[in-house]
């Protein structure tokens, strides 16, 4: 590598290493020559790595006085303990630029774990990637094990892609859950590859930038950045950079290493090449790690009888050989791996399957089928078969299965199985962690772990990989673990960080694993359980899914909990078995599923087109199978699968969300009339509750209105890069997506009052608005150059008083033109009126629609959000598909006057969720009522509310569904809460008659 | 809000109101123990002495470590703010240590009121208590808006009034420590003399007279005498302030030693007082009638007790001035203005225009090396912290933020790596400095 300058005033000896998450870096300069460089793979074991660099380049410099300085977010450690130079890394980076590059205006630097975005003009400024932000290295290389390439490989992919699907870009367990439907789906491997190189520079202008524009001459640097031409590619596209504008250099992968070479030079303190092999090799690593917890077993005979314990819950096996008569086909076709039982007309095992469905289910069940058919010839006959999980539809579509199962009531069915009398089962699978509490024979809650929490098995096998071992081999090392790290029990980001730090501190990897696996317990059980104590979960708990094969992982839940549990030997095919059970119960003579004949012509292809069906305009992927059959998926709604009957009874089915966007629709038509200013309202958060009464006002004032419309992606990506807070909701985010685009539509006047208080309905102890709702009007303020443009009105309004609200409004609007304040007063309740009306048009629609639900036996479901969850980019147009699943939609607000929650173990204290209790309170006092609570990812105050929404469902023996939304459009797992929904309130209605 | 009416039954000795909720009578004051969860180290052990002339028997808890996560994780929603799981896994831990007889405690928690999550930390707490099954422990509320009171648990105006004192007190030794403790010559004379005076002045609130203002204005310059008297060697060091939400701002345990470290990689730390927040607290009293025309009698007392306090404060800034030594805190009616142009004084939620006002400040001030600590997910902080920085940036070049999210999972080598970050561009500036 030769650079081409001269980077040192005096010749001398400088060494600069960088100990990254995953890598040591070295660059070591002699004379202004770059005579020795490397970049390698630490896997943990710092000392040995870097101690093995050293001895390599002694021979170069053996009498040299070399000034030396670390760097990177594992060598601060290794400095502090050897009292040697330090150099923070992204200080480095600039140092290096403004030597070697001294015209570049920003510089993008991914890392393994870190991302940061330096801009050189006016100062130099840095920035770092938050807590909450995994579009990095280690990101990659989750999202390659995921695909089942390497990195390498995902790189090739990206290159051949043709579309770009729409990832979210905030963190790995994010883009993770968008991936994985798309792959069952059958979309193709290199769109998707592309499509989270994608997702990583759209995190990097949004999360990074957060403001600041990356234009100019733009140096990409770090390992990724030089290895992965895919992403180059992205982040030149996206942020239209030509060649000369893009630098790549080929030094990227060290150049932290050689920035910390620079600031070496500065130092005033050298030593000999033996010396500083001596220092590290004195570097104790000896255990410093300081939060461990008990080891899982204390001795191998503890073991054995854990063992000997767990093997007591089996299911017998047959050999397929000397059976003859009928059998039961049981598939789950997961999210990440695929199962197959076939069972015994008594409930015997003939075989069964287990395996990661590398990206490609179809092909997998295809094969799977093959080798059944061939074992059980002629004399075994398949009588039924039924499939579940995420590939569900696609599967049976596929292979004509003769029913699909909800995933919940398969498990279910299968742990009846083993306990008859079972209190709670619970699920970890791949992907997902389920928990069910049943009572009186059925189920009586389904908690499902959040997209943000998904600290489930295939993390735990992605670290094992990251850290170069097996899944098998890692969870044994745990298993006699002498000091598991406490690493927390958040979500898989959070816990990247704790595992690095504990490395820093010398743990092994034996310990490491065992704390992954008492992590992903503790997550199940205080995030996603959410009980403080192990009775509450009853005395009879079976345990099943994937990741309980691990034994570290079932014991660590015995820990915590304090209490033996069963896990039946066949934990990872629950699903499968149950569905096989589910077939034996069908009770039918030959099932449809596919022959060997059909079987062997069988084939797959797969095409992804936009549906045009309505302004969603969803990513379908089109799966065509040799017979003619299709199957289509990724569609919102039912329209683009079919246009036959469903749709035509879903539209007849009241829906008070499509009611009321059908409402702003109306609203959002203005008309512009010359020579009168207009005026523009940015429609998220609070305006989903006044825009009426601010449209009014302002018309009867006389000025023209603007409302920005629904939300869509292109309109959220125009303001995204002005984004300061990467963990605020997304309606939040939106905001200044509708900001430019009012601003683009030409407003003299951009309108976003300040409300600390909401409109005051006496139905809580106050009525303030969330810090967010009332305040972001002043970080637009300060985050949006653009609105300098016009005026931009933001005044602090109280809502609740026309005397106050006419003062305010005066004052705030005298800005842009004369008010007379006679008008303005007869304005205030000209929009008053107006949006009584509204509310009273809202309510009396939601009555409507609950006499419908009576009157033709149909579940009502409330889907209590906040107002702006009606935007169908916000709420990714759930109500459609409950709908589609038969349900009358209500919303929160058309149902709230009709109950009134008491004494709350919480301040309720915010108007919009006030009516969430109230509505609640309606749905658990009445029959046929149901209710899912929808919760925007980062809704502080939905931390509060949801604890409280369940009790208030709970204590009237209700179900409690909660569905996390945020930038994520695939409504798979939402689509399994639904249906499980529905499944068991189907299943009680059985029991009750 | 919940009225507390004085009817209530007694169930095993333990009062309940007819919410169910645990009481705190006037006669639990003798026997009762109540444990408060240590927020600001000097300050508190000065108002656990004043609650104990007050009559109550006061205990702090300064446990550490990860326990206290993790039984905050344990009994409250884990996507509530990290000061929530914080506080009441400290006290969950106490209750459930087998330390105390769970029938003769308290427990103590504070109450900002007001749109934030933080509003609900009591009740949070509450259900906390009933899912270990332990609700007969009653819950007090501290809190400047009358919320939730307990009938042992009120205080007169006089009582806060001296309660008020502390806080001068705190504050004041918290300003010289921190002005000290990285120059003093003597390793660990600042630290010692905090101790002396806390225990001096602990002493002191044993006779009312020394309660008396004039007696306590009259304490002031001593104080600042006795630190003007640590020898230090004054190098010049990067300055460094904290701001932040309340909990993690002050707390060791919610910040991970924050001063602690920035001592030992060099810096000097400037953390605004706790009193500011008081006034803060109180002038939105005021701001509720100038903005909405809301409660006018509170806006009326809250404005003169305002002012009452905000005297007493340029005491304290004239006895430092007098010294010629230490740099003094700013008047608040200067932290209100400074904000100007910037953010409305309608951002009221949480620590609200007061942090951008503090930010502003400490740049103006020469504190340009700013740390914004936060809860990781906080409301009000996504606007006044985050949102306002860009701007702050742009018009003020010398300014170099950092905001550090805390959380129960977010480890300490990231956060100490973006601090690093930070004091690396602190430190060159300090060398350009130098070199002009």
């Amino acid at each position: 590598m030769n650079l081409n300058k001269q980077i040192f005033k005096n010749s001398g000896t400088y060494l600069g290493i960088d100990v990254g998450s995953t890598t040591v870096k070295l660059a070591l300069f002699k004379d202004n020559e770059l005579i020795y460089h490397s970049y390698n793979r630490h896997l943990s074991m710092i000392k040995s790595k870097v101690l093995e660099e050293l001895k390599k380049i002694k021979p170069l410099i053996e009498d040299d006085d070399v000034y030396i300085s670390f760097s990177g977010s594992s060598g601060l450690g290794v400095a502090n303990e050897l009292g040697l130079p330090f150099v923070q890394e992204v200080f480095a980076t600039s140092e290096l630029v403004k030597t070697l590059e001294k015209d570049t205006n920003v510089v993008v630097e991914l890392g393994g774990e870190d991302a940061k975005v330096i801009f050189f003009d006016n100062g130099t400024d840095e920035r770092m990637n938050g807590t909450c932000a995994g579009g990095t290295g280690a990101f990659i290389d989750q999202m390659s094990t995921l695909m089942n390439v390497n990195t390498a490989e995902l790189d090739e992919l990206s290159l051949k892609s043709e579309k770009i699907y729409p990832i979210a870009s905030r963190c790995g367990v994010f883009a993770k859950t968008d991936i994985q439907p798309l792959l069952n789906q059958g979309a193709r491997k290199e769109d998707i590859a592309a499509s989270i190189y994608q997702a990583i520079v759209n995190q990097t202008i949004s999360g990074l930038a957060q403001g600041r524009k990356i234009e100019g001459k733009v140096m990409f640097l770090g390992g990724p950045l030089h290895f992965l031409k895919g992403l180059r590619r992205q982040f030149k596209e996206t942020l239209n950079l030509d060649d000369e504008h893009a630098i790549f250099p080929e030094y990227a992968p060290i150049s932290v290493a050689i920035g910390s070479a620079i600031f070496a030079s500065k130092q005033r303190s050298h030593y000999k090449i033996n010396e500083l092999i001596e220092k590290v090799k004195s570097i104790d690593t000896s255990k410093k790690v300081t939060n461990t917890l008990e080891p899982l077993f204390v001795d191998e005979k503890e073991y054995e009888e854990f063992c000997v314990r767990h093997s007591k819950a089996t299911v017998e096996e047959i050999d397929v050989k000397n059976y003859t008569g009928k059998a039961y086909l049981g598939i789950d076709c997961g999210s990440t791996t695929t199962k197959l039982v076939l069972l015994s007309e008594d409930d015997k095992i003939l075989y069964s399957y287990y395996s990661s469905n590398k990206g490609n289910p179809v092909e997998i069940i295809k094969e799977q089928l093959e080798t059944i058919y061939s074992i059980i010839e002629d004399k075994i006959q398949i009588a039924g078969s039924v499939v579940t999980g995420y590939g569900e539809e696609l599967i049976k579509k596929a292979f004509s299965v003769d029913e699909g199962f909800v995933e919940t009531l398969a498990h279910y069915t299968a742990a009846k199985h083993f306990n008859p009398n079972v209190d709670y089962i619970l699920d970890i699978g791949g992907q997902d962690i389920k928990c069910f509490k049943i009572r009186k024979n059925s189920i009586d809650s389904i908690n499902l772990n959040e997209a943000c929490s998904s600290g489930c098995g295939s993390f735990i096998e992605t670290f094992a990989k990251s850290l170069g071992y097996d899944i098998k081999e890692f969870s044994t090392l745990g298993i006699f673990a002498k000091k598991p790290v406490d690493l927390g029990s958040r979500c898989t980001v959070f816990m990247n960080s704790s595992v690095k730090q504990a490395q820093k501190d010398g743990a092994d990897v034996g310990d490491i694993s065992a704390g992954l696996s008492i992590s992903v317990v503790k997550n199940a059980i205080y995030k996603v359980i959410r009980e403080a104590s192990a009775s509450a979960l009853g005395k009879n708990i079976i345990v099943q899914g994937g990741t309980f094969l691990n034994d570290s992982v079932l014991r660590a839940f015995e820990r915590e909990l304090g209490r033996n549990v069963i896990r039946p030997v066949i934990s990872g095919l629950m699903g499968a078995f149950g569905c096989a059970l589910r077939a034996k119960n069908l009770g039918i003579e030959k099932s449809t599923i596919i022959s060997y004949d059909d079987l062997k012509r069988f084939t797959h292809t797969s095409k992804m087109v936009r549906c045009n069906g309505c302004g969603n305009h969803c990513n379908l992927t089109i799966n065509l199978f040799n017979d003619g059959n299709r199957f289509i998926s990724g569609n919102q709604c039912e329209k683009g699968a079919s246009l036959g009957e469903t749709h035509a009874d879903m539209l007849q089915i009241p829906n008070m969300f499509k009611y009321k966007r059908d409402k702003f629709e109306a609203l959002f038509k203005t008309e512009r009339i010359e020579g009168r200013k207009t005026i523009g309202i940015p429609m998220s958060l609070g305006m989903y509750e006044l825009a009426v009464f601010w449209k009014t006002l302002f018309e009867e004032l006389g000025f023209n209105t603007e409302l920005s419309g629904f939300t869509t992606k292109k309109l959220y990506a125009k303001g995204q890069y002005t984004i300061p807070s990467d963990t605020v909701c997304y309606p939040a985010k939106v905001m200044h997506g509708h900001i430019i685009e009012l601003l683009e539509r030409k407003v003299d006047a951009i309108f976003y009052p300040s409300l600390t208080y909401n409109v005051d309905e006496k139905i809580g102890d106050n009525n303030y608005n969330c810090p967010v709702v009332a305040y972001y009007s002043e970080l637009l303020r300060s985050n949006l150059d653009e609105l300098k443009e016009v005026e931009y009105l933001y005044p602090y309004l109280n809502i609740n008083s026309a005397k106050e609200l006419e003062k305010g409004l005066y004052k705030s609007l005298s800005k842009i033109a004369k008010i007379d304040k006679k008008q303005l007063k007869k304005a205030i309740k000209t929009a008053q009126i107006a949006y009584e009306k509204w509310k009273f048009d809202i309510r009396y629609e939601g009555k409507k629609a609950l006499e419908f639900a009576k009157e033709t036996g149909r579940y009502a479901l409330i889907l209590a959000g906040r107002p702006y969850h009606i935007d169908p980019e916000i709420s990714h147009g759930i109500d459609k598909l409950v709908t589609s699943l038969g349900f009358v939609v209500l919303s929160e607000d058309s149902v709230s006057n009709l109950a009134q929650a008491k004494n709350l173990n919480v301040l309720n204290q915010w108007t919009f969720h006030a009516r969430m209790y109230n509505a609640a309170k309606f749905a658990s006092e009445n029959d046929g009522v149901e209710l899912v609570q929808l919760v925007s990812f980062g809704c502080g105050i939905d931390a509060i509310t949801s604890d409280e929404m369940r009790s208030i469902m709970e204590n009237d023996n209700k179900l409690y569904t909660q569905i996390k939304i945020d930038e994520i459009t695939n409504l798979g797992a939402v689509k399994i809460r639904l249906r499980s929904l529905k499944g068991v309130l189907d299943e009680r209605k059985k029991n009750e008659l | 809000m919940k009225e507390r009416k004085m009817n209530y039954k007694v169930i095993d000795g333990v009062a309940y109101d007819e919410h169910g909720d645990a009481l705190f009578l006037e006669e639990n004051k003798k026997d009762y123990t109540l444990l408060v969860p240590t927020m600001l180290p000097i300050h508190f052990a000065l108002l656990k002495q004043m609650l104990k002339e007050f009559g109550y028997s006061v205990e702090l808890l300064e446990s550490k470590g990860m326990e206290v996560a993790q039984t905050g994780l344990k009994y409250v929603h884990n996507d509530t703010c990290y000061p929530a799981t914080l506080v009441i896994g400290q006290l969950m831990d106490a209750v459930l240590s087998g330390k105390y007889d769970t029938h003769k405690i308290a427990l103590v928690i504070s109450q900002t009121g007001g749109g934030c999550r933080a509003s609900n930390y009591l009740f949070l707490l509450k259900k906390a208590l009933k899912k270990a099954g332990l609700s007969y422990i009653p819950v007090l509320s501290f809190n400047f808006s009358g919320l939730d009171t307990q009938p042992g648990f009120r205080f007169t105006i006089p009582q806060f009034y001296n309660l008020a004192k502390c806080l001068l007190y705190g504050d004041l030794l918290m300003l010289l420590k921190n002005q000290c403790l990285p120059y003093e010559v003597n390793k660990g004379e600042a630290d010692r003399l905090v101790q002396f005076w806390v225990e001096k002045l602990s002493n002191e609130f044993k006779d009312k007279k020394n309660l008396k203002y004039k007696h306590v204005k009259a304490n002031f310059e001593p104080i600042v005498e006795s630190f003007s008297k640590i020898e230090l060697n004054v190098v010049p060091k990067p300055k460094v302030g904290i701001v932040g939400e309340i909990f993690v701002k002050y707390s060791p345990l919610g910040n991970n030693d924050l001063e602690d470290f920035l001592y030992r990689e060099g810096a000097e730390v400037y953390v605004p007082g706790l009193l500011d927040f008081m006034l803060y607290c109180i002038y939105n009293n005021v701001i509720d009638y100038d903005f909405y025309g809301m409660k006018k009698i509170k806006a009326v007392v809250s404005k003169l007790i305002y002012k009452f306090l905000l005297k007493k404060e340029q005491d304290i800034i004239d006895a430092v001035k007098k010294s010629g030594k230490f740099v003094p805190p700013s008047l608040f009616d200067d932290t209100i203005k400074s904000r100007k142009g910037y953010i409305s004084k309608g951002v009221k939620m949480g620590e609200g225009w007061l942090l951008t006002a503090e930010m502003i400040e400490l740049v103006e001030r020469g504190f340009g090396n700013i740390i914004c600590t936060q809860p990781f997910g906080c409301l009000p902080n996504h606007i006044v912290g985050k949102g306002m920085m860009k701007e702050i940036r742009e018009r003020n070049p010398e300014a170099n933020i950092i905001a550090i999210d805390y959380d129960a999972s977010a480890s300490k080598i990231n956060q100490e790596n973006r601090i690093k970050l930070m004091l690396s561009n602190a430190k060159e500036k300090l060398l350009e400095n130098k070199e002009d």
